[in-house]
């Protein structure tokens, strides 16, 4: 079978030039086997344990159900993308602050979920946490250091403002 | 072996017409996940998602009818106005998946998959929702009930696309409430919707028990003789009989997710609670 899809990405800023692609490969796919993005994971790979959340166009998508092709023409933000090397965003420091992290596997979907949540909800309460949060599953943890890293930064961004 | 990102309707049409076996895709909640585990391996993909035509809705004050694009998502359909407008649909959208299956996840998809456990099919089977369908020939309007034939089976021919789905805009109460294991990321093991009518009618449609969505005439005929408007009320003991007919109109089966009696057990019990909220007097 012919494998020929060329098309571009655009992640994190820059532009990525995809090649000779299949036309079923995910995004997930994508980023980690073609572009070397590895901070996105993958488990289930049917959108049912968030560990490859992304942003497209700014809404929190798992990664694994979007068709790389379409995708074109779209901004996509993986955790790569959050913060520079070497200098956390303020809901990364929490999580390493407060514990929220063991195996790690979940941590960047989680990441990326707090993030999407912070950005349109600068308070939320802890229930509108938990239903934000409900998408990306953690094994290790049980959630409690989790939810309390985004309050922490919820309170840290007030203190701020 | 092509992919078309669709920017118009009649693009897509067209496309749809010289490969009808195209596989469209809009949020792909569904169909990556087959593609992904193996089960499909698309030849000719035609994404429908950027068509703005898919992506509007309208409501029409005159006629009380909303008619929202295939490509709305569930993650607008859970806010303001559809809240407003349709809230058991909008109750029906937060319980699909997680905010990342929301942000994706369309209406068109979810009536293109149909799946009993579909959680916006028993709000657009109680509300006799109307499916609009396109294709490069022409245009046609089918009744929600019709469309469905059988579990992930519909009416839709060859060449068509399903470009939206009007339904009635009603001022009384009306909900949705799903069992499952967990709140969140969950598929429906039983749910039901019902909704009060602008000519009293009590409706009743139930997910999950059955191979297609089912209405309950027997529960609704029962419910409008026992219901008094003006109150808001009803009895304990009609509410439950309300549920037991439910049940007696679901047809569940066992499987991995659960059994046909736990199946038949929350039937009565989500009909009952509905009924209750729908009439907490009495």
């Amino acid at each position: 079978m012919a494998e020929h899809q060329h098309f571009d990405l655009h992640v994190n800023g820059s532009l990525h030039q995809v090649r000779d692609a299949w036309i079923g490969e995910s995004l997930l796919y994508v980023l980690r086997e073609r572009l070397g993005l590895m901070g996105s994971k993958g488990a289930c790979e049917q959108g049912e344990c968030g560990s490859c959340s992304v942003l497209l166009d700014n809404e929190l998508v798992c990664s694994c159900l979007v068709l790389a092709a379409a995708a074109t023409g779209q901004e996509i933000v993986t955790i790569e993308g959050i913060a520079p090397p070497g200098s956390p965003s303020d809901v990364q420091q929490a999580f390493v602050e407060f514990g929220a992290i063991q195996c790690g596997f979940c941590t960047p979907g989680l990441i990326m979920a707090a993030h999407a949540l912070l950005e349109r909800n600068s308070e939320p309460t802890d229930s509108e946490i938990r239903e934000e949060l409900s998408g990306n599953i953690c094994r290790c943890t049980g959630y409690g250091r989790i939810i309390e890293a985004v309050q922490r930064v919820t309170v840290s961004r007030r203190a701020e403002q | 072996m092509s992919l078309l990102i669709s920017t118009t309707l009649a693009e897509a049409l067209s496309a749809l017409a010289d490969e009808p076996t195209s596989m469209v895709l809009a949020g792909g909640t569904d169909v990556m996940v087959e593609i992904n585990g193996g089960h499909r391996r698309p030849e000719n993909v035609i994404a429908v998602s950027r068509i703005p035509e898919l992506r509007t809705w309208s409501h029409d004050v005159g006629s009380a009818t909303l008619r929202i694009g295939a490509a709305v998502t569930y993650a607008e359909l859970e806010a303001d106005p559809f809240g407003q407008w349709v809230p058991a649909l909008s109750q029906a959208a937060r319980t699909v998946g997680s905010p990342q299956i929301r942000h994706a996840a369309t209406l068109g998809g979810n009536v293109a998959t149909c799946s009993p456990a579909g959680d916006g099919l028993p709000v657009l089977a109680a509300l006799d929702a109307v499916v609009h369908l396109v294709s490069a020939g022409g245009n046609r309007s089918i009744a929600f009930g019709a469309f469905m034939t059988a579990p992930k089976r519909t009416a839709l021919l060859p060449g068509e696309l399903i470009e939206s789905v009007s339904m009635p805009v009603f001022t009384r109460w009306q909900g949705y409430a799903k069992v499952g294991v967990r709140n969140a990321m969950v598929i429906s093991n039983a749910g039901a919707c019902l909704a009060v009518d602008d000519i009293g009618g009590v409706r009743l449609a139930l997910g999950s028990v059955g191979p297609t969505i089912i209405r309950c005439a027997e529960a609704e005929s029962f419910a409008a003789t026992v219901v008094d408007h003006d109150t808001r009320s009803v009895s304990d003991a009609h509410a439950i009989e309300f549920g037991n007919l439910a049940a007696s109109a679901s047809r569940p089966i066992d499987d991995h997710r659960s059994t046909a009696e736990y199946r038949r057990h929350a039937i009565a019990v989500l009909a009952r609670r509905l009924l209750r909220r729908a009439f907490p007097n009495g």
